[in-house]
């Protein structure tokens, strides 16, 4: 049986500048409950436009001109994401949806400890919660991405490049959404870091059973977490299968080439050739 | 032919209120020009640290930086000298160049300052070093950095590099910064020049892979030391280090993964 979250039908964006940018041009897929989804592509391949269109994050001179997302909420509704009012859809975002952002080390306030931040989306979000329970709240957040609790009071810059990727993740994780979205979340990070930071993700998968939308322009470490793969090219996606399947026997021309610009780190010297 | 010989550095930082933090220990290689040497460790091994060492950026608590066997000037015209034989690439084309001034500008400076060319051949110059990074003169020369591609700009640091006429290059992650479409035809350019040249490159990475591709040899540095050394095909696929052999775990690789699970997520 299939259990779908997302389902995204025939979705454009246009960039409606002289002359008008066609990002995603008429993209259609279907996310699985707890499934990882890579997205992957060069850089203005509409990789990232698609994500942040999906959850309505794209502003002027972004446009939506085709298509529908459709949220398939664990309690039984169909939400039809075009349609939600503004109130609606603040309510909404991070709730179902969260995002892990690009750059993510820089994307923490600075002059406030993560602590106070982690606090702010419950009491944005839950306020219903008194100072107690969100504080709690924070500090429960923090052991389970292994920060620690004790880092409460911490500012972003006392902590390293991975300890604060982990506190976006914590902040993501929050409101125990259904899908997070990670745009390049270990990007600038070492791959020792890199490596313990995708182990987590996974294990928080595991655990609580969120779907993530993965996007890197990385192939090589998309094909080791993700179950499915979509290649974007132009704003469309010209290849979607299994991991395995786009490593083992991609279809697409254009996916070939992508996996052929990696040097092989073990086997035989030279590219990934297909 | 030269020979660029690191001897016993060791580089001793004091921090404030942490007491000494010791960034590199007791480290040795030696680069020949003609050869491509991959420097490689996580983020605060002491990579950077070894690139600053070498350009005279800081000076070494001990130990000693040759070039054909004389040490590092530590000012004036012999350091000018010593500058203009090794030259560095940076991490981040957006940055290392000046959002102010035209390619022609970046690419003039170098060739006064060290008096590469007589004044009147300066222009044919400026042309000559773009055509050999690749990016064509007339479209790019009275262009700001601002108006050209990441790739584009790296390639102009490249030829900045190049202008002095070095025999070392030392290229701290070089294409971290692109693209990864794009990342693979820099490399190539540089191993090319490489090649062409005679030019000895010290390609500083954390990208395994691309070490292995790009390098004669591979240098492993785990705070501040070298734990291993050899050619880049034993340094990866045969490493003998636990730091090397938890590097090469860490790193993506399909093949292995693929060839070890029957497919899925991990």
């Amino acid at each position: 049986m299939t259990d779908t979250l997302l389902s995204v039908r025939d979705f454009s964006v246009v960039y409606d500048v002289d002359p008008p940018v066609e990002a995603v041009k008429h993209v259609s897929l279907e996310l699985q409950r707890g499934e990882i989804l890579g997205l992957a592509g060069e850089s203005g391949c509409g990789k990232t436009t698609l994500a942040y269109g999906v959850q309505r994050l794209l502003k002027a001179p972004a446009v939506i001109t085709s298509g529908s997302v459709v949220f398939h909420d664990a309690d039984g509704d169909d939400v039809n994401v075009g349609e939600l009012g503004a109130e609606q859809m603040r309510r909404f975002r991070w709730d179902k949806i969260s995002m892990v952002f690009q750059g993510a080390m820089n994307a923490l306030n600075p002059v406030a400890t993560i602590g106070s931040q982690l606090e702010d989306v419950f009491e944005v979000h839950r306020p219903d919660m008194n100072r107690r329970e969100r504080r709690a709240a924070a500090v429960e957040l923090l052991e389970i991405v292994k920060v620690g609790g004790q880092r409460i009071r911490s500012f972003p810059h006392e902590l390293s490049g991975g300890m604060r990727q982990r506190v976006m993740i914590a902040m993501a994780l929050a409101l125990r959404p259904q899908l997070m979205v990670m745009d390049e979340p270990t990007t600038a990070l070492d791959v020792l870091v890199q490596r313990e930071i995708l182990r987590q993700i996974s294990q928080l998968r595991e655990e609580f059973g969120f779907s993530v939308i993965f996007i890197t322009h990385d192939l090589p470490l998309l094909l080791e977490i993700s179950d499915r793969i979509a290649i974007m090219r132009e704003g469309e996606i010209v290849e979607l299968d299994t991991a395995e399947r786009i490593w083992r026997s991609p279809q697409d021309e254009y996916t070939k080439t992508l996996l052929s610009s990696f040097p092989r780190l073990t086997g035989e010297k030279g590219m990934v050739v297909r | 032919m030269s020979t660029l010989e690191v001897r016993h550095v060791t580089k001793i930082y004091n921090v404030r209120g942490a007491g000494q933090l010791t960034a590199l220990d007791d480290v040795n290689f030696t680069l020949h020009s003609g050869q491509t040497i991959g420097l490689v460790g996580q983020s605060g091994s002491g990579k950077s640290t070894i690139a600053k060492i070498l350009t005279q950026l800081e000076t070494p608590t001990s130990g000693e930086v040759l070039l054909d066997d004389k040490p590092i000037p530590r000012r004036g015209r012999g350091l000018r000298s010593y500058r203009q034989q090794l030259r560095m690439v940076f991490q981040d084309p957006f940055a290392s160049l000046n959002p102010y001034h035209s390619i022609r500008y970046h690419l003039e400076r170098p060739l006064r300052l060290d008096d590469v060319v007589p004044k009147a051949e300066t222009e044919t110059e400026v042309r000559r070093l773009l055509e050999r990074v690749r990016l064509d003169p007339d479209t790019v020369i009275d262009r700001r950095p601002h108006e050209l591609s990441g790739g584009q700009r790296q390639r102009v640091a490249i030829a900045r590099a190049l202008a002095s006429r070095p025999m070392i290059l030392v290229a701290d992650e070089p294409v971290s910064m692109l693209d990864v479409s794009i990342r693979l035809g820099v490399l190539n350019l540089l191993a090319d020049l490489q090649r062409e040249e005679g030019l000895g490159v010290l390609y500083i990475t954390h990208d395994l892979a691309t070490a292995r591709h790009f390098s004669d040899e591979i240098i492993v540095l785990n705070q501040g030391r070298i734990v291993e050394h050899g050619t880049a095909d034993d340094v990866i696929l045969r490493p003998s280090d636990p730091y090397t052999q938890e590097l090469r775990a860490a790193s993506p690789d399909p093949e292995r993964f693929f060839a070890t699970t029957t497919g899925g997520a991990s």
